[in-house]
């Protein structure tokens, strides 16, 4: 187990900037997940932290040991990637025992290791196919036992889950979470998929043009985004944006759009906010509910649709002149065309800067 | 039936190339006088090996009656060394500029590129400088140095080429496997281009087999390829020309081409397929 130390590190390729600024810290044992869209850098920085890619700036530490100029192979980790990368023209077996073969380990120890790794991952039935001879799913356990085989300090992985099909992905992701549960080794995993950031990790960094939006516990993430991007990234169906002026009514904060006054019961009046001020109100779907009969601080709503999705029911709900989703239980399913009265959680709200998309309250 | 003209054409097209071939044929399974009074399309009369036997061990070259063999015995001294040098200095360099490590490796490789368009007979003079000052002209090493050298730029294409499709991750976990860039080359890339090295065998042997105007520069005496042998047989000047022991060796001559297509023929197309000659 080791601390994985990232500072002040940038990277360009020529002129583009593809990260700037990442400082980061992974704890000894931690499950750290990089969340991000398509070419914000997340395979970028992975690759810096293996030594694959020279940073033009800054330094990585692992431990007390700065290895910012090591070759990868010098840094003890291991790495798992998206297209799995086993070694077309070799054995399973061969391929799991390349790295030990390479450290000049005798072929005993190889044969020992590899086999205490394949029967963990339950591919001893397996270790004389070819890759070509292997499902994605067998792949995947092979490349991950490659990685496993090395017991390296560091674990890095690429978005290994995203070449297989969604039962499958389901069922490694809980293999992982156990193999990480079991081994405790220090982990920081890429991927585009939240569901997975969501699962696994300790703490999850969103990641967008090259900087950290926010690193933070996945609850956290999830209820209080630090901008508008994150609160837009995380979650699906996406938070709801309503832009406004803040006002007060006699019973509570409330959200002005233009002649709406939209009651936020609960909204914590943090300082610096003032009555007036302009405001990105954020909104989860499932923090916008019918609200009761004799509830007081109601807005009226006109239910647009509704999609079915199995265990919730999303309504399609235009409020004030805008079009929100509502998470809803589907025995409340109201029907399109219908008037609603709706209650708005103002204690999970988010409120955004207009201007540069920061956290207010 | 609809196939009809596709076959027609086909075997027009294998007539046409074969034709040659069967004419040589029969002309050496005849004996002498039946060529010199009969036609040159007549079906031998009386089928004979004579010719193919004195072709191999009992014909007259330059001084020796010994026949090609000798000769062919020359041929596979310099095909073979010069086979795996330039195999092996191909695939290397093939793999060095697949890297791309720099953008000046890119133009090293064009550099390289434009001996692929150079024919040799532009170069044979420096050429023949260059190996006299190494001290190594009129000796098989010097022969198959040049073979090696004129080999080199078509060889890194193929490699290079392919080495370039193969997935840049496969390169990354190598790396991260602790292989250097000899380790990688041997142990991952190596295998992989099998097809590539087929395809590259079967053309860098068929043009080294065929050379002639290598053999009969570089070459020192009683080192001098097939090809030159056949040439001063069929071109001798004294006595009757026997065109039924040239035929057969030709026929020799060219055999051993023939049977490396011949067996290398599935790997050669995949290694096709592979995309090896593809730009
Ligand atoms: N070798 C390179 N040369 C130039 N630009 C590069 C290079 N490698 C990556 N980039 C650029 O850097 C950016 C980040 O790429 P990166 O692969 O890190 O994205 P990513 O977050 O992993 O995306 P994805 O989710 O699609 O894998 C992209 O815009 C990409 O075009
Ligand atoms: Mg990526």
């Amino acid at each position: 187990m080791q601390r994985v130390h990232l500072q002040g590190i940038a990277k360009s390729f020529g002129a583009t900037k593809v990260l700037e600024q990442i400082d980061l810290t992974i704890e000894p044992g931690e499950f750290l997940v990089l969340l991000g869209p398509s070419g914000c850098g997340k395979s970028t920085l992975l690759n810096i932290v293996a030594g694959l890619e020279q940073p033009t700036g800054g330094r990585i530490h692992f431990g007390d040991r700065d290895v910012t100029d090591l070759e990868p192979d010098q840094r003890d980790i291991a790495m798992v990637f998206q297209s799995y990368a086993l070694y077309p023209t070799m054995s399973v077996r061969r391929n799991m025992g390349f790295a030990l073969k390479m450290q000049g380990l005798s072929t005993a120890e190889i044969a020992a290791k590899v086999a205490d790794v394949a029967k963990l991952l339950q591919i001893e039935h397996l270790l004389d196919r070819k890759p070509a001879q292997l499902s994605g799913g067998q792949q995947q356990r092979v490349a991950i036992g490659r990685a496993l085989v090395r017991e390296p300090q560091v674990f890095l992985l690429d978005e290994p889950l995203s070449n297989l099909d969604a039962k499958l992905r389901a069922d490694m992701r809980v293999e992982l979470k156990r193999l990480h549960e079991r081994g405790r080794r220090t982990t920081l995993y890429v991927t585009h998929d939240q569901v997975e950031a969501m699962t696994f990790a300790s703490r999850i960094v969103v990641m967008d043009k090259g900087r950290v939006q926010q690193c933070d516990r996945p609850e956290v993430v999830y209820a209080k985004p630090a901008n508008r991007f994150v609160a837009g990234f995380v979650g699906a169906p996406t938070m709801n944006f309503l832009e406004g002026e803040l006002a007060l009514l006699s019973d509570g904060p409330a959200l002005r759009l233009k002649e709406n006054l939209l009651p936020l019961p609960g909204l914590w009046a943090s300082r610096g906010l003032q009555v007036g001020q302009k405001v990105v109100l954020g909104l989860r779907p499932e923090h916008i509910g019918l609200a009761a009969a004799d509830d007081v601080g109601t807005c009226p709503g006109h239910v647009v649709m509704t999609e079915p999705t199995g265990p919730d029911l999303y309504v399609r709900i235009r409020l004030a002149g805008q079009e929100v989703t509502s998470r809803m239980s589907p025995g409340q399913a109201p029907s399109p065309g219908q008037k609603v009265a709706l209650e708005l959680d103002g204690k999970a709200a988010s409120l955004f800067d207009v201007a540069d998309g920061q956290r207010l309250n | 039936m609809r196939r009809l003209p596709l076959y027609l054409m086909l075997s027009i097209a294998a007539l046409m190339v074969l034709f040659p071939l069967l004419v040589m044929l029969s002309t050496s399974l005849k004996p002498l006088d039946e060529i010199n009074h009969g036609s040159l399309f007549a079906l031998p009369q009386d089928p004979t090996l004579a010719a193919w036997t004195k072709a191999w061990g009992g014909a007259c070259i330059s001084g020796t009656c010994r026949g090609l063999s000798v000769w062919f015995a020359n041929s596979f001294a310099i095909v073979l060394p010069a086979l795996f040098c330039s195999l092996a200095l191909g695939a290397l360099t093939g793999y060095a500029l697949s890297l791309r490590t720099a953008r000046w490796v890119d133009m090293l490789f064009a550099a390289l590129l434009i001996g692929l368009f150079i024919p040799p007979q532009v170069t044979l003079y420096p050429m023949i400088v260059l190996v006299r000052e190494m001290g190594l002209f009129g000796t098989l090493g010097g022969l198959v140095f040049a073979h090696t050298v004129w080999g080199l730029a078509f060889v890194t294409l193929l490699f290079r080429n392919f080495f370039l499709s193969v997935p840049r991750d496969l390169l990354k976990a190598a790396r991260i496997d602790g292989a250097g860039f000899l380790a990688t080359f041997w142990h991952v890339m190596l295998p992989l281009s099998l097809p590539v090295c087929a395809v590259a065998l079967v053309l860098q042997f068929t043009y080294i087999w065929n050379d002639f105007i290598l053999g009969l520069t570089f070459a020192g005496p009683g080192q001098q390829p097939v090809t030159v042998a056949l040439n001063v047989l069929a071109g001798s000047q004294f006595g009757q020309q026997e065109y039924n022991v040239n035929m057969a060796a030709t026929m020799i001559a060219a055999l051993p081409t023939i049977l490396v297509y011949l067996l290398s023929g599935r790997l050669f197309v995949r290694g096709i397929a592979a995309g090896a000659v593809k730009g």
